[in-house]
């Protein structure tokens, strides 16, 4: 039924009929005929008459998603996943880009080793971009040849895994980076404060006995980072966003005029801390069990102490995930980026602590999305716009679904549900802990490039 | 009080001979157990507490009279403890081989399982090689529940990282019942390092479901959060604490978490937080004081009250012997 194509195979022709097409590009959101024209969206007259002509009733077209945080595990940790894994896996979920993280081992802190990656990622399952890394050896210390880089194409720099900890290092690098129009993609944490913990503070962790991970851990680096970048004029993305105090910190700055931008993973926004303890509500559900009697709930062995759930930052409290959906539908956070981070199952299936951090989300994000759409959190066109437009603008590329654009989308079926299973992803990963959850939402077709990436019942090959 | 250094003698193979009584009805466990591994108090109804409690009781009688019993004969106990320990493993060793188990102590390699390693490896090697039950002290949270989702053993926890140690807390709650007749409606005292402590985490769900007020002192850092557990408070002193208590606790302070912050130093912890006899005057007349072992003397209670006739630390060990074989017995049904 389901099948994967590269941005290797011939772009395609079709007529999709009666699709409710959602393009913030154009603020437009109507059912309507979507034609496509080798590769290319064209007004329908334009399709010659023996076009396939695929049935959209039910389904929505949205420009291809755009993730802004990829853990493709390659070079060094292939175990994990690849290149060609990651890119279906991406596929899978519906997007067309991704932005593969540079804390691979070697790290991707040299022109030829960005090279390499961007040499192995052709003609896959969707476009790669790299992020390099910030300092050399993600050491925290010497800047790396971003100017070079720059001409390379990356969409940014970064030292994720951890902040850039030096404020005079971090100055440097917003200082460089201004006048490329590149950003320094921050994972705000002070070491010294999130040393040692692995999961967020709180009546859970408290409860757990596991070390708690302070706000202030995020807000300290923050706040550092948005000074730094008013004084230098340069650029800061913060990644994985995951409180409520370094997200008004970024409204306020915002507000300033600031050049300042952030994205939050689908994770934040849906699972809780309580998710530790074995619950399975979402955010926007009403507490129950243990999420809402974090001490006088029998913990549930079956679910208690997941590993699966171990990632770093730490999922959120209830009350910060709902912050974060309110930040998020309000655009003070600019995208949804998934900080997909596939481990083997050796680094999973040991205490929680020692587990490595961590969850795989290109193939869960857009359902969690439209499931948050679902419980009124957001609305479709802003998740579309979250999760496509807006990261896609942030490193230089088109969405948009208006005759004469390159054909780069994906169709869903919003209320069709699909069980999350090891057998089901195409990462070479299955550490999250939405395995065996009925989760709305299945991708019928993507289009990266005019090119058919994957597709589910919905298909120009009969 | 018993002698448990005049119990028979430690031995790895099952026990047998002369001195065996099988009555293995005299020593019903209390009905209605479903439990398959004990992970933490909190799986366990009010009346599973009492139960147990009622059932260490009576094992405590029987080894007083030097009864054999041989309710787990033919099975094999794996004592796994990947973290120094010497009370607890001792105890469970003893427990078991009163219940007539042969016990194996489990060759850990200490520094690879806190490394994450090697558990599961290792539960599984022992699960082909007949071991029913394994007693299980690690020190990371949440180990007993990976544990018991990997391996097919049935799973004692004696002690995991910070979370819990439910066969301490309910000797301890053994312990009280005895010395105050109830723990309903009894304002217990507990004293010292709250966050780093499993001890009290197990203490705090298994003395609240038995209906005691638990009240916390201790340095603001290691007692913050728990203001939100049902049934607990937490004092802004450690007269606030003891004052009208019922029995009070003094919990074992790591003497290395000096350097994280949470006290100034030990001898500031002392002044202001060592149990003493001038401050237990401010609770009940004869309110017993209680320390899971082994004491710090000196620094979080003075050695005059540890060894004095109010302190319930030497049965609360006795205890712990009967309540492990209470535990043991009751998951082997």
């Amino acid at each position: 039924m389901s099948r994967f194509g590269s941005l290797n195979d011939p772009p395609v022709t079709f007529l999709l009929g009666g699709v409710r097409v959602v393009d913030p590009s154009e603020g437009t959101d109507s059912v309507r005929d979507l034609a496509v024209l080798d590769g290319r969206i064209v007004e329908s007259a334009e399709l010659p008459p023996d076009a396939p002509r695929l049935e959209g009733a039910g389904l929505v077209a949205a420009p291809g998603l755009c993730d802004l945080h990829t853990h493709l595990r390659e070079p060094g940790m292939e175990r994990a996943e690849t290149i060609e894994s990651g890119a279906r896996a991406a596929a899978h979920g519906g997007y067309t880009t991704v932005c593969a993280m540079p804390n691979t081992d070697p790290p991707l802190d040299e022109p030829a080793r960005v090279g390499m990656v961007l040499d192995r990622a052709r003609g896959r399952a969707c476009r790669v971009r790299v992020v390099a890394a910030a300092t050399r050896g993600r050491e925290g210390e010497r800047i790396t040849e971003i100017g070079e880089l720059a001409g390379m194409g990356i969409a940014g720099v970064s030292d994720d895994g951890q902040a850039v900890a030096s404020g005079r290092v971090a100055r440097g690098l917003l200082s460089y980076l201004g006048p490329l129009g590149l950003p320094l993609i921050e994972h705000a944490e002070d070491p010294s404060l999130a040393s040692g913990s692995v999961m967020r503070a709180g009546p859970i962790a408290t409860r757990l006995g596991l070390a708690g991970w302070p706000a202030s851990a995020e807000l300290t680096i923050v706040e550092r980072d948005i000074a730094l970048a008013e004084e230098t004029g340069g650029w800061i993305h913060f990644t994985h966003l995951s409180t409520s105090a370094a997200l008004e910190a970024v409204r306020r700055a915002k507000a300033r005029g600031a050049r300042v931008t952030c994205d939050v993973t689908p994770h934040h926004l849906a699972l809780t801390d309580a998710w530790v303890a074995g619950d399975r509500g979402f955010a926007w559900d009403e507490p129950a069990g243990v999420a809402a009697d974090p001490f006088g709930t029998a913990l549930d062995p079956a679910l208690a102490y997941d590993s699966a759930c171990r990632v770093n930052p730490p999922l959120a409290s209830r009350a910060d995930a709902l912050a974060l959906l309110a930040g998020l539908a309000d655009g003070t956070i600019d995208a949804i980026a998934t900080d997909h981070a596939p481990h083997p199952r050796e680094r999973k299936a040991v205490e929680f602590a020692a587990a490595a951090p961590g969850m795989i989300g290109l193939e869960t994000a857009l359902s969690l999305g439209l499931a948050a759409v679902a419980a009124g959190y957001l609305t479709l066109p802003r998740l579309v716009e979250a999760m496509a437009t807006a990261p896609a603008r942030l490193i230089g590329e088109d969405r948009s679904l208006r005759p004469g654009s390159t054909a780069d989308l994906v169709v869903f079926d919003a209320q069709a549900t699909w069980r999350v299973e090891a057998a089901s992803l195409a990462s070479a990963s299955a550490n999250t802990p939405l395995l065996g959850m009925e989760l709305p939402g299945v991708v019928r077709l993507t289009l990266a490039s005019g090119r058919i990436t994957y597709a589910d019942g919905l298909d120009t090959l009969r | 009080m018993l002698d448990i250094a005049g119990t028979q003698p430690v031995s790895h193979r099952p026990s047998a001979g002369g001195s065996v009584v099988s009555r293995p009805d005299a020593a019903k466990p209390a009905p209605s157990w479903p439990h398959r591994h004990l992970l933490d108090v909190d799986q366990l109804s009010r009346d599973q507490i009492e139960g147990c409690l009622d059932l260490a009781a009576e094992m405590r009688e029987r080894r007083a009279r030097r009864e054999t019993l041989d309710l787990l004969r033919g099975e094999v106990v794996g004592l796994a403890f990947c973290e120094p320990s010497t009370r607890t493993r001792v105890s469970f060793e003893l427990a078991a081989e009163a219940l007539g188990a042969q016990v194996v102590e489990l060759p850990i390699d200490v520094s690879s399982v806190t490394k994450g390693e090697s558990l599961i490896d290792t539960l599984r090697t022992l699960e082909r090689t007949g071991v029913s039950t394994v007693i299980l002290r690690h020190s990371m949270s949440g180990a007993p529940y990976l544990a018991a989702r990997e391996v097919s053993l049935r799973i004692v926890n004696a002690g995991d990282g910070l979370h819990g140690h439910p066969t301490q807390a309910l000797l301890d709650a053994m312990t009280l019942r005895d010395a105050l007749g109830t723990l309903e409606g009894r304002k217990i005292a507990i004293i010292g390092d709250i966050a780093h402590s499993r001890v009290a985490r197990s203490n705090l769900h298994t003395l609240t479901a038995l209906g005691a007020s638990v009240w916390l002192a201790g340095p603001p850092a290691w007692v913050r959060g728990f203001g939100g557990w049902p049934g607990v408070h937490v004092a802004d002193s450690l007269e606030d604490a003891v004052d009208g208590a019922d029995a009070v606790m003094a919990l074992r302070i790591q003497l290395e978490r000096e350097a994280g912050g949470g006290v100034p130093s030990l001898r500031e912890y002392t002044a202001r937080w060592g149990l003493d006899a001038a401050r237990l005057q401010a609770a009940r007349p004869e309110a017993p004081v209680l320390h899971p072992g082994p004491t710090n003397e000196g620094i979080e209670i003075t050695s005059e009250l540890a060894a004095s006739e109010r302190s319930l630390i030497g049965a609360q060990v006795v205890n712990g012997v009967a309540m492990r074989m209470a535990v043991l017995a009751l998951l082997a049904q």
